[in-house]
């Protein structure tokens, strides 16, 4: 069963075409990467199946509602990391778990062994009374993934994850990410092509705005007749024809 | 609920910031102070308590402004309210969240500024109470003006536009440090335009047990018209 079902969708901004005709199924429990350099209209996906920006035209099922005609059902569904550390800088780590179980609708006993579970899972057990805007670079996007999964969403969107964090915070954030395949379905973007080797079922790459190409690493290689999964990324996002 | 976590989450991120208390809290009874020393050695009937309080009380309340417009622009400045657009919460969640906080600190701020002046001879009595309860329509005002100007503006400008202009105008034109009476002419028609030495007229009405018409209706209408614009001002900013 597929957990997001994208039709024909597109954003205009003034004269700028961020994406164009976008049609993507990701199947439940998929974790599904998204390439593509800069500009290529990651993030407007990302806005759009989360409710952020309207799309200009087309639609997105997601666990089949409507982001255009029932946005409100939607943000139910979801849990959204986005691209900046996205904290309330002056509660502490365990304050800002239970308020964001507490804005998805948990309260009490259930926010407090949400937190707990999240405290544990993302082990942010050291720095649980600290405040977030006393944190390392590594420790906020590992609080901020945290407030994105302490609703138990059923689609996470990890918008750029690991961006800035070292080598050792980055593996750890991929063990995190990896526990939740089969379970959870997750849309990541990414500039790192060997953490979208690493984690994804599948990879789309896009470029300009479209699609171009979807497939598991070893059917992109196939694709493009490359050897590895950067050239086979630079040969799709320069020129390959749209999916 | 959920206007209630994000109140209540609103209300620390007000509270843990030490200058927000002073200014919030210590400023106005230090001011209220100073003046009233003055007074003593140097009469002015400007600044007997009757008069000084309740302009003391809406100077203070410009510093909730700037509180409020602080706590949308530092939000809007990151992704923390771009997650929160991601979450279930309304509109009206986000606009009670945000609001409902300062309305107690400003009856808190007020709640001080009496007292201390009680201390230092001001009667307390129904009229000054009164006085005190329809500050916070002055108050709801300056909260939504901090609300419209943080939806508008980023956290540097509010520190400019708030900081600085909101609590100059509020000083020269409420009628508090010196009489508009003795300026006159377009400044004195400019200053009961503009709310501020509306508020503070509404305040020394009620503790005088006089009529509070016009400053009343004034008072009421800017409050009004502020908490709406705010409304509709940070709707369309969740929308875009």
């Amino acid at each position: 069963m597929n957990a997001i079902e994208i039709r024909d969708l597109r954003k205009v901004y003034g004269d700028v075409t961020a994406v164009e005709a976008l049609e993507l199924d990701v199947r439940q429990g998929e974790l599904l990467a998204l390439l593509g350099v800069n500009g290529a209209g990651k993030t407007t996906t990302i806005k759009m199946l989360s409710c952020l920006t309207q799309p200009t035209a087309g639609d997105a099922l997601l666990l089949g509602r409507s982001i255009c005609r029932e946005p409100a059902q939607v943000k139910e569904l979801l849990g959204v990391s986005p691209q900046e550390t996205a904290i309330a800088p002056n509660l502490t780590v365990r304050e800002n778990l239970e308020f964001m179980a507490g804005v998805h609708g948990l309260t009490g006993g259930k926010a407090r062994a949400r937190t707990e579970e999240m405290l544990r899972t993302l082990g942010l057990e050291p720095v649980t009374r600290r405040k977030a805007k006393t944190l390392s670079g590594g420790w906020q996007r590992r609080l901020s993934i945290a407030l994105a999964l302490v609703s138990q969403p059923q689609i996470l969107f990890l918008d750029e994850p690991t961006l800035g964090l070292d080598v050792l915070a980055r593996r750890e954030l991929w063990k995190v990410v990896e526990s939740l395949k089969g379970r959870v379905t997750v849309i990541l973007t990414t500039h790192y092509l060997e953490e979208a080797e690493a984690l994804a079922d599948r990879i789309a790459v896009m470029a300009a705005g479209r699609l171009k190409a979807l497939g598991s690493v070893e059917e992109l290689l196939a694709q493009t007749g490359c050897k590895n999964l950067e050239d086979a990324f630079v040969a799709l996002a320069e020129g390959g024809a749209d999916q | 609920m959920k206007w209630l976590v994000f109140a209540k989450r609103n209300t620390k991120e007000i509270l843990r910031d030490p200058l927000t208390l002073f200014f919030g809290l210590g400023f106005p009874v230090i001011l209220l102070l100073l003046l009233t020393m003055i007074q003593r050695n140097i009469p002015v009937a400007m600044f007997e308590l009757e008069q000084l309080t309740p302009g003391i009380v809406v100077f203070g309340y410009s510093f909730l402004c700037l509180f409020a417009a602080l706590l949308v622009s530092k939000d809007r400045g990151t992704s923390f309210l771009l997650r929160l657009f991601s979450s279930p919460m309304t509109a009206s969640d986000f606009i009670l969240g945000y609001l409902l906080p300062l309305l107690p600190m400003a009856a808190v701020q007020c709640l001080l500024t009496y007292l201390f002046a009680a201390l230092l001879g001001l009667q307390l009595t129904l009229h000054t109470l009164a006085s005190g309860a329809l500050s916070l329509l002055t108050a709801m005002m300056f909260i939504s003006l901090g609300l419209l100007l943080g939806s508008l503006l980023n956290d540097k400008q509010v520190g400019g536009i708030c900081g600085a202009l909101v609590t100059n105008l509020s000083a020269w034109l409420s009628g508090t440090w010196f009489s508009l009476e003795l300026v006159g002419g377009w400044f004195k028609k400019l200053a009961f335009v503009l709310p501020f030495a509306n508020g503070v007229e509404l305040g020394r009405g009620a503790i005088q047990g006089q009529s509070l018409t016009p400053w009343l209706w004034w008072c009421l209408a800017y409050a009004v018209a502020l908490t709406l614009a705010a409304i509709a001002v940070f709707r369309a900013r969740m929308k875009a």
